[in-house]
Order: structure tokens, then C-alpha cells, then sequence
């Protein structure tokens, strides 16, 4: 976008740009695309929604194998809008991105080569249709405690994103407990699969709170910008005294045998969590990690016809506009 | 952890650390498509509002992308898709310039007169 055209007094020095700064942060309104923001806003701003929507992107893959093979047509068509909701999530969230000055095609070029990351909870796959259940329960039900709070982050753009994310992140919730619901009340063979999806996708979504508090060395100045509103440790509590009593209504159980309500502060306690294995899907040594950046790549470079041809067709349509 | 992860990422924790980078490279493959900003009037009898962009390789694409990634929930009843190029804006910045002269204009405003609390209808 350009500049305004009329007179402008000279710029102000950085230090009164960063006071006016901390005060719209201070009185918790909004920093707009073209405020000036402080560089380590901006580009901690990209890495968090860059990579959050490189999630969102990758996250059609696990649930995106079930399509061809869901039970009903009713299922087929729920797990289609899921699945094209995650596109659009990513699509709300590169939007974000680029009004920092980050680029659409470059972040995908990032992502595919393994510069920027993804969510970690992505790398593990989808072995039967309850695992489609499980993920829309725990790993959209830990998406929602994350984003909730980020509808209100101190940068306009994203939050704004984040809203219209959280709305539909409802519908996906649902759906997936819904789902479990009817596998519960079907046989014996239905309810074991739940549980055997239950036992391998609770300790990853408890991972993707990422590390304790005292391990995140820069969540402090992220909360201090408002970028980021609760800690990592908080939001996993949440998550679990949330989930527990899901669990009973559903009839599984949770693989913890620590998991235990604590009568003095009303919240579940829990079991340690390996942490060597969330730095291990990290590091990209997931079960899953390869396959999805070699679809992802796959996407991108097979699809490259159709952006081309696109591109050419509408500038002759200039072309013959112009003529 | 060798490196800052946050959980504040939507869907989970990933590193976010300086390592991490951020800043378009050039490329001499740029495959991407201009950038169009969307608006949407919500229902009738509302304005079109701002929500957000996409990129798309001409006007008649931008709309129908604009249809699958804003409006699949009715959100909508009307679509305006324009190049972000195209735009020409002032700074939203509330010390700009160009909204201060409006700022000690008070008499334009109804509070600024004092009306007998007994005068109806006013």
C-alpha cells in the first residue's frame, strides 16, 4: 500500500515511536499493519503465525487420508468440510503473515524446505477412522485452548484471523466427539479402537502445549508484547481438567495412572511428560515427518502447471482488453 | 530445548526461535499470484467490511476464490475483491497527521452542547 501524499512532519526518532508503542500495547489496543512495531515484534510475529499456519496447512494430511475411506457419506462430507476448513485456516493465517511483509510462496518454500517448522501432534499418523475422532477431540480441543486466548493478541491482523479460526474450530470439536459417541455405542471391536486411538494420541496432544514455562526462554517478552497471553504450563492444565470429565461422559480412559483429581485446587494432577519425544518429532525424526513435507513438496511442484497457465491466460485477457 | 517453542501457534509447539527465518528470499521461481484484499457485506443492509486477503492470477479468480475461503458458512451475501496494489491508504496510526485536525473540532460533536435536561425530545 502506498504512503499518504501529503506533508509529513520528519519521523519522529525511534524512541518516540517505540513510547507510542508501548503505550497502544499498555492500554491493550491494537498494533495495525503499518504502526511501527519494534523488529523483534514483527519478526517473532512472522515465525509464531508463519508456523501456525504451515500447521493448519500440513493438518489436512493425517485427517485427509480417511476421506476416500469414510464409513458413510455423512462422515465423507463432514471430514471434507474439516479438512477444507484446515485450508482455510492456513489461508486466513498466510493473509496475517503477509501484512508484516512476509511472503506467501517464499513461506511455503520455507516450510517445504524444513526452515520453518510445523506442529509437532502432525508427524503421527492416522492408523483407523477413530484416530478422525480423536484428533477433532484432543488435538482440535488443545488447538481451541490455544487459540481462544490468541483472539485477543496485541496484533490486529492475527487476532482477527484467530476469530474467525476459533468459530469453525467448534464445528471440528464437536464432530469428533460426536463421532467417538457413535463408536462407543457400537462393538466391542469400535469401542477398542477408540481406546487404542485414545492411548496413542493423548501424551502428543499434551506435547502440544510445547515445553514448561521455565524451558520457553522467550514467552516472557511474548507476553510482555501481548503476542502471547497464558503460559504454556497454564493452557495444559486447562486442557486436562477440560478433557477428563469428556473422557468419563465418552467412556475411556485416559492413559495416565497419575492422572488424579488434587481436592485442594480443584484441577487434575498429571503424570510426567517425555519430553525426549517432542524434541525428537522436532528434530524431524517424527513417524510421520518425511511424508508429509514430500507431499507438501509434491503439492507445490505438481500443481506448478496450473499457477503458470493461470498467470498466462490472464495476461492475454489484459492483452485483449487493452487491444 | 535448544531452541524457543511456543504454544501460542494454534495447533501446537514449534520452535519460534531466531533461528527460525523470516524474511523473504529472492527468488528467480516466484510462482505466486497479485495479492487482492476481500470484503464481504455480511447481509443486506450492512457494508462490505475488510476480511482479509488472497492471491489470485486475475479479478474473476479473486472472486471466486474470495466465495470458497470467506463465505462458506453464508457468511456472506456480496464480494468485492480489489488488487491490494490498487489501494491507496493513509496511515492507520493514531498520531498521524492527517486525523489531528479533526481531534479539537469538539462543537462537531452533540455532546458539546448543553441542552435544559427538561427539553424534550432532544
Amino acid at each position: 500500500m502506498s504512503a499518504p501524499t501529503l506533508d509529513r512532519p520528519a519521523a519522529p526518532d525511534e524512541r518516540a515511536l517505540q513510547e507510542h508503542f508501548d503505550a497502544t500495547i499498555a492500554a491493550d489496543k491494537r498494533i495495525e499493519p503499518r504502526d511501527w512495531m519494534p523488529e523483534g515484534y514483527r519478526t517473532g510475529l512472522i515465525r509464531q503465525i508463519a508456523q501456525h499456519a504451515h500447521s493448519e496447512i500440513i493438518g489436512m494430511q493425517p485427517e485427509g487420508d480417511w476421506l476416500l475411506a469414510a464409513p458413510s457419506l455423512r462422515r465423507k462430507a463432514i471430514l471434507l468440510a474439516k479438512v477444507q476448513d484446515e485450508a482455510g485456516h492456513g489461508m486466513y493465517l498466510y493473509s496475517a503473515a503477509e501484512t508484516l511483509g512476509a511472503d506467501r510462496a517464499d513461506l511455503t518454500d520455507k516450510l517445504i524446505e524444513r526452515k520453518q517448522k510445523y506442529s509437532s501432534i502432525f508427524n503421527y499418523p492416522t492408523l483407523t477412522f477413530a484416530d478422525v475422532g480423536v484428533i477433532g477431540w484432543l488435538v482440535d480441543g488443545a488447538a481451541i485452548c490455544n487459540q481462544v486466548p490468541l483472539c485477543r493478541s496485541s496484533y490486529g491482523p492475527y487476532a482477527r484471523a484467530m476469530i474467525r479460526v476459533c468459530k469453525e474450530e467448534s464445528f471440528h470439536q464437536r464432530q469428533g466427539f460426536e463421532l467417538l459417541m457413535t463408536m462407543m455405542r457400537g462393538t466391542e471391536a469400535q469401542r477398542a479402537m477408540v481406546q487404542d486411538a485414545v492411548d496413542r494420541w493423548w501424551w502428543p496432544s499434551l506435547m502440544m502445549f510445547g515445553p514448561p514455562d521455565v524451558d520457553s526462554p522467550n514467552s516472557a517478552q511474548s507476553m510482555a508484547w501481548g503476542v502471547k497471553r497464558h503460559g504454556n504450563d497454564e493452557l495444559r492444565q486447562r486442557f486436562v481438567d477440560m478433557t477428563v470429565p469428556q473422557a468419563a461422559v465418552l467412556g475411556v480412559t485416559l492413559p495416565d495412572p497419575e492422572l488424579a483429581l488434587d481436592p485442594a485446587t480443584g484441577r487434575y494432577r498429571f503424570g510426567p511428560i517425555d519430553w525426549s519425544e517432542l524434541k525428537a518429532v522436532i528434530a524431524g525424526n517424527g513417524p510421520c515427518n518425511d511424508e508429509r513435507i514430500a507431499r507438501r513438496r509434491a503439492a507445490r511442484d505438481g500443481n506448478a502447471w496450473v499457477t503458470e497457465a493461470a498467470t498466462v491466460y490472464a495476461a492475454k485477457r489484459t492483452q485483449e482488453h487493452a487491444s | 530445548m535448544s531452541t524457543d517453542l511456543t504454544a501460542e501457534g494454534g495447533h501446537g509447539a514449534v520452535p519460534t526461535g531466531a533461528e527460525v527465518p523470516v524474511e523473504p528470499q529472492a527468488s528467480t521461481t516466484r510462482r505466486d499470484w497479485p495479492l487482492y484484499e476481500v470484503f464481504v457485506r455480511g447481509k443486506r443492509g450492512l457494508n462490505h467490511v475488510h476480511v482479509g486477503s488472497l492471491h489470485a492470477p486475475d479479478d474473476e479468480m479473486a472472486v471466486h476464490a474470495a466465495r470458497d475461503l470467506y463465505t462458506r458458512r453464508n457468511e456472506g451475501v456480496s464480494i468485492w475483491v480489489v488488487r491490494a496494489a490498487d489501494i491507496t491508504a493513509s496511515s492507520p496510526d493514531e498520531k498521524d497527521p492527517m486525523f489531528a485536525p479533526s481531534g479539537d473540532k469538539v462543537y462537531r460533536h452533540p455532546t458539546f452542547y448543553d441542552i435544559p435536561e427538561d427539553v424534550p425530545h432532544m
